[in-house]
C-alpha cells in the first residue's frame, strides 16, 4: 500500500506534518467504523481496514525513518526487518566511543555536563544525517537509494543513543 | 521474555571483557552492529604467527543475548586456528544459548563480528 497516496501527499521525504495532521482527522472521520454501522457486513468490514490502514500509514509517515523506509519500499528496497549486521569501522568506532560516553555518565563528577556533550553530539550528527538522508531521497535513482538506506541505517543507532541517553538522564534526576 | 540461564551466566559473569590496544600487529579488530537495535559489537583476536587465536576480547553495548553471545564466541576462538574459528556458525551459537527466534540477529551479530576480525588480520597482513 501507497501510505503518500492513501494520504493524497507527494510521495517525497519532506512532509509537512501539520499538513499529514489535517489529513489523517479528515480520513479517521470520513472512514470512522460509526459512520458505516448502518451498511452491509462487507462496508463495515472494509470501513475496519481502511481505518487500520489510516492508522498505519499515518504512524509510518510521522516518522522520520518510518517515512524514509516506506519511500523506499515504494521503489523497491526493503530494508524494514533486515538483519543483515552493518559493518563500517569508522562509523561504529565512533558509536563505541558514544556508549562509552554514556556509560561514564552515572559515576562522572558532574553528569550534566556529560549529558550535555553527549546530547550535543548526538543531535549534531543525528541532523547532518537527515540532511543527507533529504538529498539522497530527493535524487530518486538506485545509487542513491542504497546510499539513503545506509544513512537510515546510521540513523538508527543515533536514535537508539537517544533513547539510552533519555533513561541515564531520567535516572539522575 | 525469559533468557535460557547460559544466557544469563555469560550476561552476568561475561568472559574476557575489554580491550586490547589496537595498533598491536598480532591484534586483529572486528567492529559490527545491529541497526534494528542499534547494538554495537567489539570483538579483538590476539593472532600468533601460527595463525593460531591465543586470546580474544570483547566489548559489547546491547541486549544481554547480545552480550553472551559474544562472550561465548570470545571462549570458543581461544585455541583455534583462523580458518577453524572461520567456520563458527551463529546457528551454533544460538543453540548452545536457547536463543528464541527473536534474537537469533544477535547471534548473527557474533559470527560476523568473528568474520569482520578475521577480514582485518588477513587485511593487515596482506593475505
Amino acid at each position: 500500500m501507497n501510505y503518500f497516496q492513501l494520504f493524497h501527499l507527494p510521495a517525497q521525504f519532506e512532509l509537512d506534518l501539520t499538513e499529514l495532521g489535517t489529513r489523517y482527522l479528515e480520513l479517521q472521520r470520513q472512514f470512522h467504523p460509526d459512520k458505516h454501522a448502518a451498511g452491509s457486513e462487507r462496508d463495515k468490514l472494509m470501513a475496519v481496514q481502511q481505518a487500520a490502514n489510516i492508522n498505519d500509514a499515518y504512524h509510518s509517515l510521522k516518522q522520520p525513518l518510518l517515512r524514509a523506509e516506506h519511500l523506499l519500499a515504494l521503489r523497491g528496497l526493503k530494508i524494514s526487518n533486515e538483519q543483515r549486521s552493518f559493518m563500517e569501522p569508522a562509523f561504529l568506532m565512533q558509536q563505541m566511543e558514544l556508549r562509552e560516553l554514556l556509560a561514564e555518565i552515572s559515576d562522572a563528577a558532574d553528569p550534566d555536563a556529560l549529558i550535555d556533550e553527549a546530547d550535543q553530539q548526538i543531535q549534531q550528527q543525528k541532523k547532518a544525517l537527515l540532511r543527507q538522508l533529504q538529498s539522497a531521497l530527493d535524487a530518486n535513482n538506485p545509487e542513491h537509494d542504497h546510499q539513503a538506506a545506509d544513512i537510515i541505517r546510521k540513523l538508527k543507532f543515533f536514535f537508539k543513543l537517544q533513547q539510552e541517553l533519555e533513561l541515564i538522564e531520567q535516572t539522575q534526576d | 521474555m525469559a533468557y535460557s540461564t547460559k544466557v544469563i551466566d555469560h550476561y552476568e559473569n561475561p568472559r574476557n571483557v575489554g580491550s586490547f590496544a589496537k595498533d598491536d600487529p598480532t591484534i586483529a579488530t572486528g567492529m559490527v552492529g545491529a541497526p534494528a537495535c542499534g547494538d554495537v559489537m567489539k570483538l579483538q583476536l590476539k593472532i600468533n604467527d601460527q595463525g593460531i587465536i591465543e586470546d580474544a576480547k570483547f566489548k559489547t553495548y546491547g541486549c544481554g543475548s547480545a552480550i553472551a553471545s559474544s562472550s561465548l564466541v570470545t571462549e570458543w576462538v581461544k585455541g583455534k586456528s583462523i580458518d577453524e574459528a572461520a567456520l563458527i556458525k551463529n546457528t551454533d551459537i544460538a543453540q548452545e544459548l536457547a536463543l528464541p527466534p527473536v534474537k537469533i540477529h544477535c547471534s548473527i551479530l557474533a559470527e560476523d563480528a568473528i568474520k569482520a576480525a578475521i577480514a582485518d588480520y588477513k587485511q593487515r597482513h596482506g593475505n
